[in-house]
């Protein structure tokens, strides 16, 4: 089934009838060419872009739950590329450029808005910061403005500039980066794959991992064993238990991060606006929720929803930056558990076993890269070799500390980021 | 979450710092290979359930402590000095 304006207005004209469900519910074969553990957004587009762009459609995602269940649909939707570090830079570019081609080529909506994200600074070491950031960003060859007090205020009136503690100084401009519907993002990539053929499996929870003289060898699942011959294994926060399956100990703790939502409001927030130094970040949904979180709730946790101390203190950030939300009533929060790496950056990298991969540690940064690391990681898993806009996400850079990607630069230990 | 340091008693979350695993306690000697301080730096159990870890009371006593905390509901089991739990070892 095929999507365009035509078949819009044919169906709206016949009583939307017309539509069919967007992917097959199969029944699991024996055995598969490849298994990608993990339906979520980098499982989904790791399986579309192994069909797309390496002809290998013998392939199934084995999900637990259901397809968009998990971090996918949690989080707070923000696309850009606005790294610095060489390794993460070509990356996140690479993975912008997919974005900006992704609705055509999935003909799906995934209602990508380059709405533009403002980086607010606060001081003039921030500003020293912001500029040099900005410079590598151009340098990658994506775009950064650097906005002064009054750049700010010609974009974001609303803000309360004279703040004493944090008074605005100005902003980092990144017209290019904005958000998308995570869901559809979720969906348009698993109807691609399907359509090419790859079977998504539900609730077909991962058990075990079949390995032979170190070798993958196929996996043990909630709807029975499967063999195959190669298995990628992208379960985001469940990493480092799927990953035990296999023997590995991760450099990984899961962590909950919180996300929150107001009721429908008229258009007022145009950007996505971040305020670091508050621990604070906003933009405004379609259907008109204020869309907002913070930081880490910081502490080690698989609950999927935390504590009011980090909410307090994101609502405080908040009324500090943009007194004008105060009225807006909070509609729902949520969370979501956070894979989280030393230096804040992801893995995407064979193991020791023969024909077992993981691509993992995307904390909580990982919807922007949906797109490039399922392409990176399914070049790896076809041909065996590191795709060159992925090169430096290696498992091994802690144990040998060589290619640290410490992009905040606050140290390589857990809890720092 | 609150913890209840044996020192001060029940408190809230906030006054308490979170280091990470209890495997810090478990500190291996400067010659022990890199395998052994990749383990103790970098990797973890991550475990889906009870757990072992540091908390600093930061801003009440200032002590230590090791904290047996459930990271799927939360709960937390004990509470005890981590000088207690080291010295308990020697
Ligand atoms: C509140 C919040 C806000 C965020 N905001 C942003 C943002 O603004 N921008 C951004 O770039 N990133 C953001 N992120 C991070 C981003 O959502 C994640 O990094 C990313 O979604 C993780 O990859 P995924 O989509 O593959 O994960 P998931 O959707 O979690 O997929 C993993 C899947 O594996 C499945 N699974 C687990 N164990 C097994 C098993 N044993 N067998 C079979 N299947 C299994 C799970 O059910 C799950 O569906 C945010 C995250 C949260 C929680
Ligand atoms: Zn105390």
């Amino acid at each position: 089934m095929k999507f365009s304006g035509l078949r819009v207005l044919k169906e709206g004209l016949t009583g939307n009838v017309g539509w069919t469900p967007h992917w097959r519910d199969p029944e699991p074969k024996p055995e598969y060419d490849v298994l990608i553990i993990g339906g979520g957004g980098h499982g989904l587009s790791t399986a579309y872009y192994l069909a797309k762009n390496h002809g290998m459609t013998n392939v199934a995602v084995l999900e637990k739950g259901y397809i968009g269940g998990g971090n996918i649909g949690r989080n707070t939707t923000i696309v850009r590329a606005n790294y610095f570090l060489p390794g993460n830079s070509e990356f996140y570019s690479h993975s912008l450029k997919l974005w900006e081609g992704l609705e055509e080529d999935l003909n799906y909506n995934v209602m990508h808005s380059q709405r533009g994200i403002i980086n607010l600074f606060h001081s003039d070491g921030q500003r020293d910061a912001f500029v040099r950031r900005g410079n590598a960003m151009v340098n990658q060859g994506d775009d950064a403005i650097l906005l002064d007090r009054e750049g700010v205020r010609a974009h974001l009136p609303y803000l309360d500039f004279e703040n004493t503690r944090f008074p605005i100084y100005g902003g980092l401009y990144h017209p290019r980066g904005g958000t998308a519907r995570h869901d559809a993002v979720a969906w348009g990539y698993a109807r691609g794959a399907d359509m090419r053929g790859v079977d998504l499996l539900q609730n077909c929870e991962v058990t075990g991992i079949d390995i032979e003289n170190g070798t993958v060898r196929g996996v043990q699942t909630t709807r029975g064993a499967i063999r195959a011959k190669k298995v990628g294994i992208v379960v985001a926060g469940r990493s480092s238990q799927v990953a035990a399956m296999a023997g590995m100990r991760l450099p990984i703790e899961s962590h909950v991060l919180q996300a929150f939502v107001t009721e429908g409001l008229k258009p007022c927030i145009d950007h996505v606006v971040t305020f670091g130094m508050g621990h604070f970040y906003i933009s405004q949904s379609d259907k008109g929720g204020l869309v907002f979180g913070g930081d880490l709730d910081f502490y080690a946790s698989y609950a999927s929803r935390g504590n009011l101390p980090t909410a307090e203190h994101v609502m405080e950030a908040g009324m500090t930056l943009m007194p004008m939300i105060g009225k807006a009533k909070l509609l729902r929060s949520w969370g979501g558990i956070m894979d989280m790496t030393p230096d804040g950056s992801p893995i995407i990298d064979k193991t020791d076993t023969e024909g077992l991969f993981i691509d993992c540690g995307w904390c909580y940064g990982g919807f922007k890269a949906v797109p490039a690391s399922g392409y990176a990681f399914a070049h790896l898993m076809a041909t065996g070799q590191l795709h060159e806009t992925a090169a430096a996400f290696r498992l091994d850079r802690f144990r040998t500390g060589r290619g640290i990607l410490d992009e905040e630069g606050t140290g390589s230990q857990h809890n720092l980021h | 979450m609150r913890l209840t340091c044996p020192i001060c008693g029940a408190r809230d979350r906030r006054e308490f710092y979170y280091q990470g695993d209890a495997v810090a306690l478990d500190r291996p000697a400067p010659g022990a290979g890199v395998q052994a301080w990749d383990d103790y730096v970098h990797l973890r159990d991550n475990p889906a359930g009870p757990r072992r870890e540091l908390w600093h009371h930061e801003a009440g006593c200032g002590a230590w402590l090791v904290v047996e905390r459930n990271t799927t509901t939360h709960e937390v089991h004990g509470v005890t000095l981590a000088m207690a739990v080291a010295e308990a070892r020697r």
